[in-house]
């Protein structure tokens, strides 16, 4: 009785822990590396006061959020407003559950893995819906609308990026996808290239699905005030934020598992010798590489929002369903016959 | 044609790519922050900051109460009263009130001063903190003059080819 106690409850939890702790540090890292980079790209120093470099800065904010008052606006729905910051965080965590970090690293290996994540990754509009119309406030119903018909039409582009990786890989399987990536050409065998077009569409509906610049019409600081949250303060606005940013780190560690190979390394096939097992990660494959990659990543994200003005609603929605749609569509089919010709994936009734 | 072009570049993302590129190499630059508090950006000796008014080397103070400086104020900041000194009978200010809020800084004062009297020193870093403080009167001008005559007196040097 104990005995499976300890195996079904308490190995879970610390595992769960294991995975929600260090992301939730990441996320104060990457809100300081995010504020870093804009400075810099705006050729000024970003915050540089607390602690060494201004290390602190994301844990000082976080203090700030948490003593600070809860504002209930008057007539809104109590239970809904109170509810709308847990729904998007919990997908936002929850998804976390089938990423592997390496080939034995996984918190549950399920079998359906990327249906399990389009699941999730798509109920946390949920909670941008609620919080814009339990707040009674215009602006924050106008960005949820938006954040909305955003969200739902580049899950659509997402999902069929998603169908090519599945026809080359075979699997739903999040661990046989990257599996199905290794090879002796490095990182030539990964889906990126045979999927370019895809891999680019999947990275910008990524961008357009957390709501970040340039597709960050939900939020849109200069037209609605900051959107869906405008009414939140204090800690159910710490909230949103951290799964606005967790789901970022989300995509960028999906970028690099179903695009990039995962924990596979790019000089894999290149060097074979075998040194001692704290070098040969560099070329066998190990979860640091995964960590680089989705680091990359997530520096798009900041990369982007540096760069880009703000796109307007008709041509987020222009862009959506009349470029990105159509040219995955053509490329579901491109890669079936890749697949079928045997060029790329692996192979039929395998 | 043109517009098949347009829509290739488009396409392929090439201008956004180009953007990129310019933050990116924007992210590597010297950065134009001044760290406030601890660095300062260099200042010209013909800076016109706070007031005061000078001595003489032997600590006679230079003010003759002419008014020159109440009159030509623009913004009506400086007020006077004079009478015969009790010691030996000059004649000298009783009262040299400058109020700061009203002050524009513009520098009339010192220019129309004939003794050099009532100058604007580069200190920008002063603050208030009760009401009535942005009054300054006549001990306070000269504890100023007192305390900065030495760094004063260089900015006037420097500049004084041109005056």
């Amino acid at each position: 009785m104990v005995d499976q106690l300890i195996q079904q409850l308490l190995w879970p939890i610390i595992f769960i822990l294991c995975i929600t702790v260090p992301l939730i540090i990441a996320v104060a890292m990457f809100v300081y590396w995010e504020r870093k980079v804009i400075g810099w790209m705006h050729v000024r120093l970003g915050p540089n006061k607390i602690g060494p470099f201004g290390l602190l800065q994301a844990f000082a904010d976080v203090v700030k959020l948490l003593i600070k008052e809860v504002i209930l606006p008057t007539n809104a729905n109590k239970f809904l407003y109170y509810l709308a910051p847990l729904l998007a965080l919990i997908p936002a965590l929850a998804a976390w559950a089938v990423v592997p970090f390496s080939s034995k690293m996984v918190l549950s290996n399920a079998n359906a893995g990327v249906l399990y994540l389009l699941a999730m990754t798509s109920l946390g509009v949920y909670g941008i819906i609620l919080a814009g119309w339990a707040s009674n406030s215009r602006y924050a119903l106008l960005g949820a609308m938006r954040s909305a018909a955003q969200v739902i039409s580049y899950e659509l582009a997402m999902g069929l990026c998603l169908v090519c990786v599945l026809v080359l890989a075979g699997s739903l399987n999040l661990t046989d996808i990257v599996n199905a990536q290794a090879g002796h050409k490095g990182l030539f065998n990964w889906y990126w290239l045979p999927l370019l077009p895809v891999f680019v569409i999947y990275f910008i509906s990524g961008v357009a699905e957390t709501n970040r610049a340039p597709f960050d019409v939900a939020e849109g600081e200069s037209e609605i005030v900051a959107g869906f949250h405008v009414e939140y303060s204090g800690s159910a606005f710490a909230i949103f934020f951290l799964a606005e940013y967790a789901n970022m780190i989300l995509i960028s560690f999906l970028a690099s598992i179903l695009f990039m190979g995962g924990w596979l390394s790019p000089l894999q096939g290149v060097i074979t010798a075998d040194v001692s097992p704290w070098v040969n990660w560099i070329w066998t494959g190990g979860f640091i590489w995964l960590f680089i990659k989705a680091f990359l990543f997530a520096f798009m994200f900041l990369w982007f929002r540096a760069t880009f003005p703000r796109y307007r609603y008709d041509q987020i929605m222009r862009l959506g369903w009349k470029v990105l749609i159509p040219i995955a569509i053509v490329w579901v089919l491109v890669a079936g016959c890749m697949k079928y010709y045997g060029w790329v994936g692996v192979g039929m009734g395998a | 044609m043109n517009r098949i072009s347009a829509y290739f570049k488009s396409l392929l993302l090439i201008e956004l790519f180009q953007g990129m590129g310019l933050t990116l190499g924007y992210m590597f630059k010297p950065k134009y922050t001044v760290r406030y508090p601890m660095e300062h950006i260099p200042k010209s000796n013909r800076f016109r900051g706070l007031h005061a008014l000078r001595r003489y080397a032997n600590g006679e103070e230079r003010c003759i109460a002419c008014k020159l400086c109440e009159a030509v104020c623009p913004a009506l900041a400086i007020t006077i009263d004079s009478a015969p000194r009790e010691s030996d009978g000059q004649r000298r200010t009783t009262r040299y009130d400058i109020d700061l809020f009203k002050c524009i800084f513009c520098g009339f004062c010192e220019e129309s001063c004939p003794v050099d009297s009532i100058v604007e020193t580069s200190i920008h870093e002063y603050h208030f903190e009760h009401r009535g403080e942005n009054i300054v009167d006549k001990t306070k001008l000269l504890a100023i003059g007192d305390r900065f005559e030495h760094q004063i007196a260089a900015d006037r040097a420097q500049d004084a080819a041109y005056r």
